[in-house]
């Protein structure tokens, strides 16, 4: 008995933006951003995506939807081709995938009213006008939490968590199935993140979404997901069902991440420091491991080439050739 | 008991805008001693920035006006003084660190130019002198290689290794007191520890004191000595870490340690706050958490309650607090013996 | 259910950019002048037939509301004293050499400014806004060819554009217009360009690409309405320039016909008046102080206008 169909599939997603350089402005060399990505996500779950700043989280987030074109690699939606799909076909796709975005401030368009904004989607695929359009616009609200009356307000009269919510009413327009969720409540206050991530976790159920949860806070993915990836320069280093990854995290770059989160309780200080160095820009040739240069366990082996993916425990999988 | 090195005051720093008079700090006293490292935490919006910038004397004035309070370092008042002797306080006694490091410094100098500068402006030492000893402090922040730093220009540093710059550049003419402001916040989880063990060991190294402002209860839990949970402009928790984080008792700060999703807990949902935090041009009538709190009584929205020692050593601003009320005295509302819902699930 | 607004009132960027400008007082004076300017431009538009002549030499001429308010006309034979000072006589700025009456053609000339200011906006901005958009959005093959465009003529000194331009046109109000317009889109679409280039990259446009907007939506509802305080300060600048030039180029000989009453026309009679013995300094000093005024009122104005529209001095 087999597990139905993930509702997206990710295999070796690649996306390298070029570097201009010189009179000419030739392409010198690569940002490696995304450097062969694979995951799943099952319908109605959360795959939390963790890492820190330039892992390639955001950029692979974009990637997938085509938001940025890949620059390799194949995106399955509920079996549907997506890198190859041609324009008229991709739109009518993007009714089902859609974004949440990270800064409440920049992804709302500040000109416009939060009707407009909300109502965009049933306006840009012909879906309702006039008053029914209205209407759905109030109900996407209130769903999220705000008053309908809200409409004819513009987003700088709102603070950041009402504005991610109608970033939110937004992505839920058209009904998607499944939604990239950037770093949806790092901007905001702490109070107000957990009101944020009780309503996506709500929509999950009513809905059954699913999540592509975007974030470098393990606690917050912790409480959301149900599988977890970690990234590290363009690379997924761990991947596991959640309780599975915090519990027996293998990954010398998980443990590290996980060590490092200051716990809010003083009798635990003390925790150790995180590795040496700093996160090296993806731009020069590396060969092997790209964490070698701040792990405390690498040897030779580890210089030599970038270790695959390997299936350490079910459905645990751990690129490192010492777990 | 030695005398605390910074003594703050009824502090209260008003903004006028368009839309009123926002109270950004209204009424704010705590003390910090020697060496002690002291932490403003708070959500955006509670003020905690606007007190740094109030001891320090930078609050932008025109819309900014610090109406009252005093604020003795070493037993003199940093707001009575002229503007000459207080630009000498600033880097000499008190030094700053900001949030950002990419935008604090000159992206046209070099890191050593900028140290340098910063040394040559607050005593007399000549060129050489003074690299020496910004050297000097670049290697005391551990920055790998710091004869090469010097050379280097803040866009080809990355944030952790700017950062310490920044501390460096601070710290140059040891301080008595360094006011950290969100030093943590921009940067990654795997740098920031180093960061704040760095600033932890600094402080008992120079015997300085810091002020220590931030957001995240973690990072208060992790370096903390002392702290002071602002809210709408007050000091509404004020004891030292320990007893904050065992025994948290205003409502703000108990719903905070509840609302955190930390690790290891598996709640199925998260205890949010409802509510958020309320516009300084118009804070509600009496307590300014109480529309938010789960144990407001109708008496509350009368009474803004000032900070009082309820435990030993332990301060809070709430009026149903046991202990808020002298014995003998009659409350208005009837105290709860202990605040509901614990912070944390032992 | 949530937490309450601030203001219960809905107000938009424009409506805030409004109200921190009505607090400026003296840009709320110089608009109040620029305001004054365009009304009486205004009068000079409206067609009024008089009757001029007594007796038998009764006649009907067209003529707009102002000819009819000073009772006089471009190019009518008058009566009156040739030169007169100001102060002698009825004529509070003095006559010119035909006679006629100082104040009158100062009047005038503001309508030929207004309609002058406008005709060319109509045709550099729509030219400026379009191309600077399509640049900055659609980058590549076409940026680099617009760019080109504007950047060569941007290569040619601009005065020498128009009096070739003019040259070749011949002289008149609607050839200066389109000499000016033509000439006048270049640093509209630059900024328009530098900006579209900065908004591009706006989560606001990604996510409308992501709900479904094609390029023409996300054109006309996100950008436009971003950069369009760009517009209206460059036009509210550019006016001044714009009457300024007019002086410059029918000083030259190219600017507007020889029966427009236009400050330039007044000014560059200048050249024989002020030579003259005794100097007859009344038409010079009347059109610069007309014209300093208006582009004086403009450039504080549009200052002060800047200030309020910009994006930074937002309250957030």
């Amino acid at each position: 008995m087999s597990e139905p169909q993930p509702l997206l599939e990710v295999q070796d997603l690649v996306k390298h933006f070029p570097i201009r350089g010189g009179v000419l402005s030739r392409v010198v060399g690569h940002v490696r951003a995304v450097d062969g990505v694979s995951f799943a996500v099952r319908r109605g779950r959360t795959l939390g995506l963790v890492g820190e700043s330039g892992c390639g989280k955001t950029t692979t987030g974009r990637t997938l939807l085509r938001l940025l074109e890949p620059t390799g690699g194949r995106v399955f939606f509920d079996g549907i081709a997506v890198h190859s799909l041609e324009a008229r076909s991709l739109r009518a796709l993007r009714r089902r995938m859609q974004i949440i975005f990270q800064d409440p401030y920049g992804s709302l368009d500040p000109r416009m009213t939060v009707g407009g904004i909300v109502g965009e989607p049933l306006s840009a695929y012909g879906e309702a006008r006039g008053r029914e359009r209205r209407r759905l616009v109030g109900e996407l609200l209130e769903r999220v939490g705000l008053s309908a009356s809200y409409v004819n307000h513009y987003p700088h009269e709102f603070s950041g968590g009402q504005r991610q919510r109608i970033g939110i009413a937004r992505a839920l327009a058209l009904k998607p199935n499944f939604v990239v969720c950037d770093e949806p409540v790092s901007a905001l206050d702490v109070s107000i993140q957990a009101q944020i991530i009780n309503l996506l976790a709500d929509l999950q159920d009513e809905r059954g979404i699913s999540y592509l949860f975007i974030s470098h806070d393990l606690g917050v993915v912790e409480h959301i997901s149900h599988d977890v990836a970690v990234m590290y320069q363009g690379l997924i280093v761990e991947m596991a069902p959640r309780d599975e990854l915090y519990a027996r995290p293998f990954h010398p770059y998980t443990k590290v991440l996980l060590a490092a989160i200051p716990v809010p309780d003083p009798e635990m200080k003390g925790q150790s420091e995180g590795p040496p160095g700093q996160v090296s820009s993806a731009m020069g040739p590396t060969t092997g491991c790209p964490f070698y240069p701040r792990c405390a366990a690498g040897d030779e082996r580890c210089r030599a080439a970038v270790p695959d993916l390997r299936e350490v425990a079910p459905g645990h999988f751990v690129r490192c050739v010492n777990a | 008991m030695a005398e605390a090195l910074l003594r703050v005051r009824d502090l209260a720093t008003h903004f006028h805008t368009e839309g009123g008079v926002a109270r950004a700090v209204d009424g704010v006293s705590f003390e910090i001693e020697r060496g002690q490292m002291f932490c403003l935490v708070g959500e955006s919006g509670c003020g905690k920035s606007v007190t740094a910038l109030s001891i320090m004397q930078l609050v932008p004035s025109p819309p900014g006006r610090i109406v009252s309070g005093s604020v003795m370092l070493a037993g003199e008042d940093l707001l009575r003084l002229p503007p000459g002797q207080m630009r000498r306080i600033r880097g000499e006694k008190i030094g700053m660190v900001f949030q950002e490091p990419m935008t604090a410094l000159n992206p046209v100098f070099t890191i050593g130019s900028q140290i340098t500068e910063a040394i040559r402006a607050h005593r007399e030492a000549s060129r050489a002198e003074a690299a020496r000893m910004a050297v000097d402090m670049l290697e005391r922040v551990r920055i790998p290689d710091p004869s090469r730093c010097m050379g280097l220009y803040p866009h080809e540093m990355s944030g952790g290794m700017l950062q310490r710059a920044m501390i460096a550049m601070a710290l140059v003419c040891r301080p008595v007191l360094l006011i950290a402001d969100e030093p943590t916040t921009a940067l990654d989880v795997t740098i920031q520890a180093g960061i704040l063990r760095l600033l932890d060991d600094l402080r008992r190294e120079l015997g300085m004191s810091v002020l220590l402002i931030t957001h995240d209860l973690g990072v208060v839990a992790q370096v903390a000595d002392v702290v002071a949970v602002m809210y709408a402009g007050q000091i509404v928790e004020y004891a030292d870490v320990k007893t904050v984080f065992a025994d948290p008792l205003h409502p703000y700060m108990i719903s905070l340690l509840r609302s955190l999703p930390t690790l290891g807990t598996r709640k199925k949902k998260l205890d949010a706050i409802a509510g958020q935090v309320p516009d300084p041009r118009r804070f509600p009538e009496g307590c300014r958490f109480h529309p938010r709190c789960y144990m407001a009584a109708p008496e509350c929205s009368r009474v803004n309650p000032e900070l009082r020692e309820v435990r030993t050593g332990h301060r809070a601003a709430c009026i149903r607090l046991e202990g808020y009320w002298q014995p003998g005295s009659s409350p208005p509302v009837a105290p709860v013996t202990q605040p509901r819902e614990r912070a944390r699930d032992v | 259910m949530n937490e309450e607004l601030v203001t219960t009132q809905a107000r938009s960027l424009w409506a805030e950019a409004w109200h921190r400008l009505r607090r400026n007082r003296l840009a709320m004076v110089c608009l109040a002048v620029i305001s004054v300017y365009f009304v009486l431009g205004l009068l000079d538009m409206i067609p009024v037939a008089r009757t001029i002549g007594t007796g038998e030499a009764r006649t009907r001429v067209e003529g707009t509301l102002v000819d009819w308010i000073f009772a006089r006309g471009v190019g009518e034979v008058t009566k009156e004293e040739s030169y007169v000072p100001p102060g002698e006589g009825t004529h509070v700025l003095g006559t010119d050499i035909q006679g006629l009456d100082i104040l009158y053609k100062s009047v005038k000339g503001i309508s030929t400014a207004v309609v002058l200011g406008l005709g060319t906006a109509a045709i550099y901005i729509p030219l400026g806004l379009l191309f600077g958009i399509v640049a900055g959005f659609f980058g590549g093959l076409v940026d680099d060819l617009i760019v080109y465009v504007y950047s060569t003529l941007a290569c040619i000194p601009g005065i020498l554009l128009l009096i070739a331009l003019m040259t070749v046109m011949g002289k008149g109000t609607p050839q200066l217009c389109i000499a000016m317009g033509v000439t006048n889109w270049v640093g509209l679409c630059r900024l328009i360009r530098g900006e579209t280039l900065k908004l591009r990259e706006a989560d606001y446009v990604l996510a409308a690409r992501a709900v479904g907007a094609g390029p023409f939506r996300t054109i006309f509802l996100h950008l436009v309405p971003n950069v369009f305080h760009i517009v209206i300060i460059a036009f509210t600048l550019g006016f001044s320039g714009i009457v300024m030039s007019e002086a410059v180029l029918t000083y030259l000989g190219v600017g507007v016909e020889a029966d427009t009453i236009s400050w330039g026309m007044m000014i560059s009679t200048a050249n024989m008046e002020l030579t003259r013995h005794p100097v007859v300094w009344w038409q010079f000093v009347s059109s610069a102080v007309a014209l300093l005024m208006l582009v004086l009122a403009f450039n504080v104005f549009g200052d002060a206008l800047r200030d309020a529209l910009d994006p930074r001095l937002r309250t957030e």
